[in-house]
């Protein structure tokens, strides 16, 4: 299955919004993960948390009415919801520590079979630092890597990460362009294949060790 | 009582080279920009900065990296600071990374009275080199110890002569749990006001932690 870059993030990013709950607080990452809020049903309503303090946050305002003092946390203005609230960083990591985040998006380096996950650092090349990536992973309910199934040929999806971890054994489920995976205790499951692959291409595409669930299903987007 | 007001000139005397500073700020929002040209200015050498991120280039922490005031940062992220990246590369800055939520629970530890934080966050990754781990209840948890710091440096939108703070929207973030953990705290005002003037139901840092108030530029 061949898609561009833009198509596949969109796959992947309406593929995790179909996970969301009524009534859910969310952590979106940045990046891809951000792209989940634009495809979230009409019937469900959750609450989006920013950890450089809010929750609530809103969608990002027209042009020419942008507040100085409201932005994300990547850096980029957006707005606040009539139900929102903003706090500072030991409340804000409060709610992620806590247990109070339902879901949390984010990407990867790498992320492997037992569930760990790498996307803070590449020693000697990129360090970009780990920012509020660990305490999220830790301590939100469900953890959901998005992120496409390679990157440039590389095998991102592995039976062991090889890059320094951001947390050990944490990640629930893995949302691809290629399909969608659950950590198990068995192992890494793939659930769901996108209607364009095949059980052999994500194979082939996944260093990880595959359980095929008996029940394979074709993602629904 | 004497005013805490003061111009830029006497916050002068506070700066010293080799000092260690706590500035407030995420990615550059609520950073107090007047006390960062202020340092740029004194040229000061061999700072530690102890902040959320090292921002951009050319906004907040960012300009003192590229400008080469700072020795050591303790931060979570300074991926969106290239300068950040190529100075430590090059051996010239040191980057001790702290997951945020610990960071900010380290800070809170030293302004609290409590002797370090217990926390989840890092156990079974590099964050835990160096640091003792124990397990309570089944669990495992680091010892993250206190971080205090010689000078706080707050940015916040409105502030009474007395030094009552308070932070609009995304500004709020390190500052109000600086101003505990600065032997001494500086306050760079968006808006001054008369004491009197906020509700003492919505201040959000108290006066009593603060020794000097500028007027930031508008």
């Amino acid at each position: 299955m061949a898609v561009d870059s833009k198509t596949a993030k969109k796959i992947i990013a309406k593929r995790v919004a179909m996970e969301l709950e009524n009534g859910q607080l969310v952590n979106l990452g940045i990046g891809l993960p951000t792209m989940v809020a634009n495809y979230i049903p009409e019937n469900i309503e959750v609450t989006l948390q920013s950890e450089n303090g809010m929750v609530g946050m809103g969608p990002t305002p027209e042009e020419g009415k942008e507040d100085k003092n409201i932005t994300n946390a990547g850096g980029q203005y957006v707005t606040i919801n009539k139900n929102g609230m903003f706090f500072d960083t030991a409340l804000s990591f409060s709610l992620i520590r806590g247990g109070h985040v339902d879901v949390t998006v984010l990407g990867a380096l790498e992320v492997d079979q037992e569930g760990n996950l790498s996307n803070w650092i590449i020693p000697g090349k990129l360090v970009p630092g780990m920012g509020g990536a660990m305490d999220l992973v830790t301590g939100a309910k469900k953890v959901i890597v998005a992120m496409q199934h390679t990157a440039k040929g590389d095998l991102k999806i592995k039976k062991k990460c090889e890059l320094p971890l951001t947390a050990k054994g944490q990640v629930d489920m893995v949302v691809t362009e290629l399909g969608v995976m659950v950590v198990t205790e068995k192992g890494l499951v793939l659930k769901e294949i996108h209607k364009d692959t095949t059980v052999e291409e994500v194979i082939q595409l996944t260093d990880a060790e595959l359980i095929i669930d008996e029940n394979l299903k074709v993602m629904d987007i | 009582m004497m005013s805490k007001v003061v111009d830029y000139s006497a916050v002068k005397p506070l700066l010293k080279d080799g000092m260690s500073l706590m500035i407030g700020g995420f990615l550059g929002c609520g950073t107090p920009e007047g006390l960062i040209s202020l340092i740029i200015e004194m040229d000061l050498k061999d700072l530690t900065i102890i902040c959320n991120d090292t921002s951009f280039v050319d906004k907040g922490i960012g300009r003192l990296v590229a400008n080469g005031n700072v020795k050591k940062v303790i931060t979570s992220h300074i991926g969106t600071n290239p300068e950040s990246g190529r100075r430590m590369n090059e051996g010239t800055l040191e980057v001790e990374l702290s997951p945020q939520g610990t960071l900010i629970e380290r800070i809170r530890a030293a302004g609290s009275g409590l002797g370090g934080v217990l926390t989840p966050t890092g156990v079974g990754t590099m964050v835990e080199d160096g640091k003792q781990k124990i397990q309570l209840n089944g669990k495992d948890y680091l010892i993250e110890m206190p971080l205090k710091a010689d000078l706080a440096l707050v940015f916040a939108s409105t502030v009474d002569s007395f030094g009552n703070a308070y932070y609009k929207g995304t500004t709020r973030n390190f500052n109000p749990i600086i101003a505990l953990a600065g032997d001494k705290v500086v306050v760079e005002a968006e808006e001054l006001v008369e004491v009197g003037k906020i509700d003492p139901e919505v201040v959000m840092t108290p006066g009593v932690l603060v020794d000097y108030i500028v007027k930031g530029e508008d």
